[in-house]
C-alpha cells in the first residue's frame, strides 16, 4: 500500500511538473482545458455513485442515501466542508445503530 | 500593501479544515498514519487524495490501479495551472520541482488575481507554502483523531466519503452542461458496476464526461 501511495503521488505530481516543461503554445487550445474540467466533474460524479450507491459492485440503496441528501442540503446552505461530511457520517451511523 | 500574506494564511487555515477530514478518512479507510501523511506531503492535491482514499476504502488492494488512475486524472488541472504559472515564476532547472509541488488550486487562484508579475509571484509562493504547512499539520491532526476514534468512525465512513465527493463536485456544477455531464457519469457508473471489474465504472464516468464535452462542442 505504501508503494501504491508513492506511485499515485508521483502520477499526480507528473501533471504539475509537465506544465513547467511544456512550451505553452502546444497546449493553449482552450478545448483541452474544457475537457479536463469535464473529466473532473465526471470522475467525482461517478465516485459519488460508486461510494454512495453500491456494495460489492451491486447497486444498493441504504442509509447513505439520506446521508447524501443531508449533505446536499448543507452544501446548498453553504456550510463548511467538515460540517457537511461529519453530519453525513453521523446520520448514517445513527440510522445503522437503530435499524 | 501587505495584503498577500494575510490572504495566504487565511486560505491556509481554511484548507486545513478539509485536511482534518482527509486525515480522519485516510486512517479509517485502512491506510496507516504514515501513508495518509505521505499523500498530503507528496500528492498534495485535495481531490486526488480524497479519490485515492475513497476508492481504497471500498475496493481495497484489488482496486489499487483504479485508485491510482482516479487520483492521476483528477490531478490534470494542476498541469494547466503549471502552464499558467511557468512564465511568471521563471524557475530555472531543478528548482522547477519546488514550484511544481506547490502548484494547486489555491496558489494559482491567489497569484492570478494579482495585478502584476511581481505580485503574482509573491501570491503564489505565500499561498503555496501556507497551504502546504496547514494542509500537512491538519492532516496529521485528522489522522491521529481518526486513529483514536477507531471503529466507531467506520460506521459512517462510506457516507462521509460520498459526501466529500459531493462537496468537491458541488462548486463545479455551475453550468447546465456540467450538471448534465455529472448526471451522465453518475448513471454510467451505476449501470456498469455489476458488469465490469471494480474501479472501471469510475473511469467510464470520466470517459463519458470527456466524450460529451468533446462532441457537445461541435
Amino acid at each position: 500500500m505504501t508503494l501504491a501511495v508513492i506511485a499515485a503521488s508521483l502520477a499526480v505530481f507528473s501533471w504539475k511538473f509537465l506544465g513547467y516543461l511544456v512550451p505553452e503554445k502546444y497546449v493553449s487550445n482552450p478545448r483541452f482545458r474544457e475537457i479536463a474540467d469535464a473529466i473532473t466533474v465526471g470522475l467525482l460524479s461517478a465516485l459519488i455513485a460508486i461510494q454512495g450507491f453500491t456494495s460489492d459492485s451491486q447497486v444498493t440503496v441504504d442509509s447513505r442515501l439520506p446521508a447524501l441528501i443531508l449533505a446536499a442540503g448543507l452544501l446548498y446552505l453553504r456550510m463548511p466542508f467538515i460540517v457537511v461530511i461529519a453530519s453525513a457520517a453521523a446520520l448514517s451511523a445513527l440510522i445503522r445503530m437503530f435499524f | 500593501m501587505n495584503r498577500i500574506p494575510v490572504v495566504a494564511v487565511s486560505i491556509g487555515m481554511a484548507t486545513g479544515i478539509y485536511a482534518v477530514s482527509f486525515g480522519a478518512l485516510g486512517v479509517t479507510a485502512g491506510l496507516s498514519i504514515l501513508e495518509t501523511m505521505l499523500l498530503s506531503l507528496l500528492m498534495f492535491s485535495g481531490a486526488s487524495q480524497f479519490a485515492f482514499v475513497g476508492v481504497v476504502a471500498t475496493g481495497g488492494m484489488a482496486a489499487i490501479a483504479t485508485a491510482i488512475a482516479s487520483a492521476w486524472l483528477l490531478g490534470v488541472r494542476n498541469g494547466f495551472y503549471a502552464l499558467r504559472m511557468a512564465p511568471v515564476l521563471g524557475m530555472p532547472g531543478i528548482t522547477k520541482l519546488l514550484s511544481a509541488q506547490l502548484t494547486i488550486d489555491e496558489s494559482t487562484a491567489v497569484a492570478t488575481s494579482q495585478g502584476n508579475e511581481s505580485a503574482e509571484r509573491r501570491g503564489f509562493w505565500w499561498t503555496g507554502v501556507s497551504v502546504f504547512v496547514f494542509w500537512n499539520l491538519m492532516t496529521l491532526a485528522g489522522a491521529l483523531l481518526g486513529d483514536q476514534i477507531g471503529d466507531p468512525a467506520n460506521y459512517g465512513l462510506d457516507s462521509a466519503a460520498a459526501a466529500a465527493f459531493l462537496g468537491l463536485v458541488w462548486p463545479r456544477l455551475s453550468s447546465s452542461k456540467f450538471k448534465l455531464i455529472g448526471l451522465a457519469a453518475f448513471i454510467v457508473a451505476l449501470a456498469t458496476t455489476s458488469i465490469v471489474p471494480a474501479g472501471i465504472p469510475v473511469l467510464l464516468g470520466a470517459l463519458v464526461a470527456a466524450l460529451i464535452q468533446y462532441w457537445g462542442k461541435k
